[in-house]
């Protein structure tokens, strides 16, 4: 019963934290610029461009006017049109949202794979060698600027040691096939030889993005572990004779796992974050080198509708976070 | 830990505001030598030279200022801000409370990240406007420490009788509550300053950080992209730089952390031997 309030409570507090974030993020656009046609028409522009601009964009209209139809647009999915393609912008991340996607799942997978068993013995060996060696590696790994880390990777692996591609997701043509994942598209395809390029472009990205990821991780994992371990019932079932093994990986892991979930949310912020650095260093066709792109060209809409769409995405997986922990953790 | 930390950070502030003095070429954070572009290391420039003549080292020495500049303000205003709002969110339990914790949990429902873009792009590149940036997206962590520890206090017997001995909550806030919840504070204020450093230089190699000429480390990452792989140092000076200042403050953080959390000290049931 707890558990549906629980839940109830996380959906009914999702559209008013949407709406928060968009009144901000017109607040920062409309408001806050004293002239946001200039802003849009550039540094070239002359007085009659700006005004003309002004009109075509709207920004001529009262206020709440303005405010009305940028939400009514949001809520019809409309973001916007881009100021430098003239294409609309939903249909433009839309596409580009795959490319980020694979980069990212591979990513949290190999920072879980390795995060979690690191920081698990890295607590049971506390204050042994181990356990320095890999506080000292975490402690370098949140240290690390992502956009600096990706080029000495690139510097050293692809363009001193060739061992893997500088940059791109694949030689040549994409591969065929309907999902747009590459991954699964070279092996539904038999195409094993692509399967190799795939993997062997996806090496630094997803490098660079799972090593401040894993690093976190490590860090909440030995704490919570260690955290657990002083719990009582350790201690209680040590008494009983239960195996060692068991009790770390049956029923600490369990209760040091509860806040690392937690911090999903957090880490997935990290690496969409991290993508606009990656996928730009690296030219990955994702929505993060949209964005960057949207910076430099100073393509404001863009830029906006970038802010909005990855606010929500990213308070939807928050939220879920949230409703997965209050499901989990039954003492919550 | 801490001591090595600490012992960075003072090292680096010594650098920050000796750099005049130690930086062998002063005026290269303004001149231009296009003759001496793109230059390896040497005894005359001890990082190089970058696209624009001018001597590394001595840039990355200026940066230093800059990098504290920008990073001891944004936070002191983040924690200005978010304190104060933490404290009063986690003493009352009304719906003013909750109305502010949830204004924070919108800042914090974004990454940083692209809300700093999204101000820095529209308010335009300058030194001011980053800092402004990164404290509107930082406050709210400190919100939320303060919030919980708080709250957490709040169930202390002493506050009970402090209360029932007629002290305002003015009185309770800042005299029992805020002392006993510094140490949490001081420790996030340490991570908060390599965690802004890493945004400030991230903002500046996308683009939207201290305009040109500016040395900030950021933005000549950014500019050394296209001379690789061959002028190496373009790269690794600056990024050496971002990555020593934030290690300090984290180690730091770390290491105060450790010794101000009485929690941790003990040694733990189920450990293996």
């Amino acid at each position: 019963m707890k558990l549906i309030a629980i839940i109830a409570n996380r959906l009914a507090w999702l559209l008013p934290t949407v709406a928060g974030l968009i009144a901000i993020t017109f607040l920062i656009t409309h408001v806050v610029p004293s002239d946001p046609a200039a802003l849009a028409a550039g540094d070239a522009a002359t007085e009659e461009q700006i005004a003309a601009l002004r009109v075509q964009l709207g920004y001529d209209r009262p206020l709440h006017e303005q405010f009305f139809s940028y939400v009514s647009d949001l809520a019809r999915g409309d973001l916007g049109t881009s100021l430098y393609t003239g294409r609309d912008i939903a249909s433009d991340l839309n596409h580009r949202l795959k490319a980020t996607i694979e980069l990212t799942f591979v990513a949290m997978l190999i920072t879980v794979l390795i995060g979690i068993p690191l920081g698990v013995t890295s607590a049971l060996r506390r204050n042994q060698p181990f356990d320095h060696v890999v506080r000292v590696l975490t402690v370098s790994g949140l240290a690390i600027a992502s956009f600096w880390l990706a080029m000495m990777l690139q510097l050293l692996f692809a363009m001193s040691l060739d061992w893997v591609p500088l940059n791109g997701r694949v030689e040549g043509f994409p591969p065929r096939g309907g999902t747009g994942y590459f991954i699964i598209d070279t092996i539904t395809a038999g195409r094993f030889d692509q399967l190799g390029s795939v993997m062997a472009h996806m090496v630094l990205p997803v490098a660079t993005l799972a090593i401040p990821a894993t690093a976190t991780v490590v860090r909440f994992v030995r704490a919570g572990v260690l955290e657990a371990m002083q719990k009582n019932f350790v201690l209680y079932e040590t008494a009983m004779g239960f195996p060692q093994s068991v009790i770390t990986w049956k029923y600490i892991l369990r209760n040091a796992l509860i806040s690392t979930v937690t911090q999903v949310g957090l880490i997935f912020g990290i690496m969409l974050a991290g993508a606009v650095v990656v996928e730009t260093v690296f030219d990955w066709p994702g929505i993060g080198s949209y964005a960057y792109n949207a910076i430099v060209l100073s393509d404001y809409n863009a830029i906006m509708a970038f802010t909005i769409w990855a606010g929500v995405i990213f308070i939807i997986v928050n939220m879920l976070v949230d409703v997965l922990h209050a499901i989990i953790d039954p003492r919550a | 830990m801490a001591l090595l930390g600490g012992i960075l950070i003072l090292l680096l502030v010594f650098l920050a505001v000796a750099a005049p003095l130690l930086s062998t070429h002063p005026e290269d954070v303004w001149d231009i030598h296009l003759a001496e572009r793109l230059q390896a290391p040497s005894w005359t420039h001890f990082f190089g030279t970058d696209r624009m003549g001018a001597d590394l080292y001595s840039r990355v020495l200026y940066g230093t200022r800059i990098t504290f500049f920008i990073a001891l303000i944004a936070v002191s205003v983040s924690l200005a801000i978010g304190v104060p709002i933490g404290l009063l969110a986690g003493y009352f339990h009304n719906w003013f409370s909750d109305l502010l914790m949830r204004v924070s949990d919108i800042f914090l429902a974004v990454p940083q990240i692209v809300l700093a873009i999204l101000i820095a792009q529209t308010l335009g590149p300058s030194i001011p406007n980053i800092i402004l940036a990164l404290s509107i997206t930082y406050w709210p962590w400190f919100t939320r420490l303060v919030f919980s520890e708080t709250r957490a206090l709040q169930k202390e017997v002493f506050i009970e009788a402090t209360v029932a001995m007629g002290a305002s909550p003015l009185r309770v806030i800042f005299l029992h509550i805020l002392p006993n919840i510094s140490s949490a504070i001081i420790v996030r204020t340490s991570i908060g300053m390599g965690y802004t450093i890493l945004t400030a230089a991230t903002l500046g190699f996308l683009g939207v950080g201290a305009p040109p000429p500016t040395p900030e480390w950021g933005r000549m990452v950014s500019e050394s992209r296209e001379y690789l792989p061959e002028a190496w140092w373009y790269v690794a000076a600056p990024g050496m730089a971002i990555f020593i200042v934030v290690m300090g403050f984290n180690l730091l953080g770390d290491g105060l952390r450790d010794i101000l959390d009485p929690r941790l000290r003990r040694a733990p049931a189920g450990e293996k031997k």
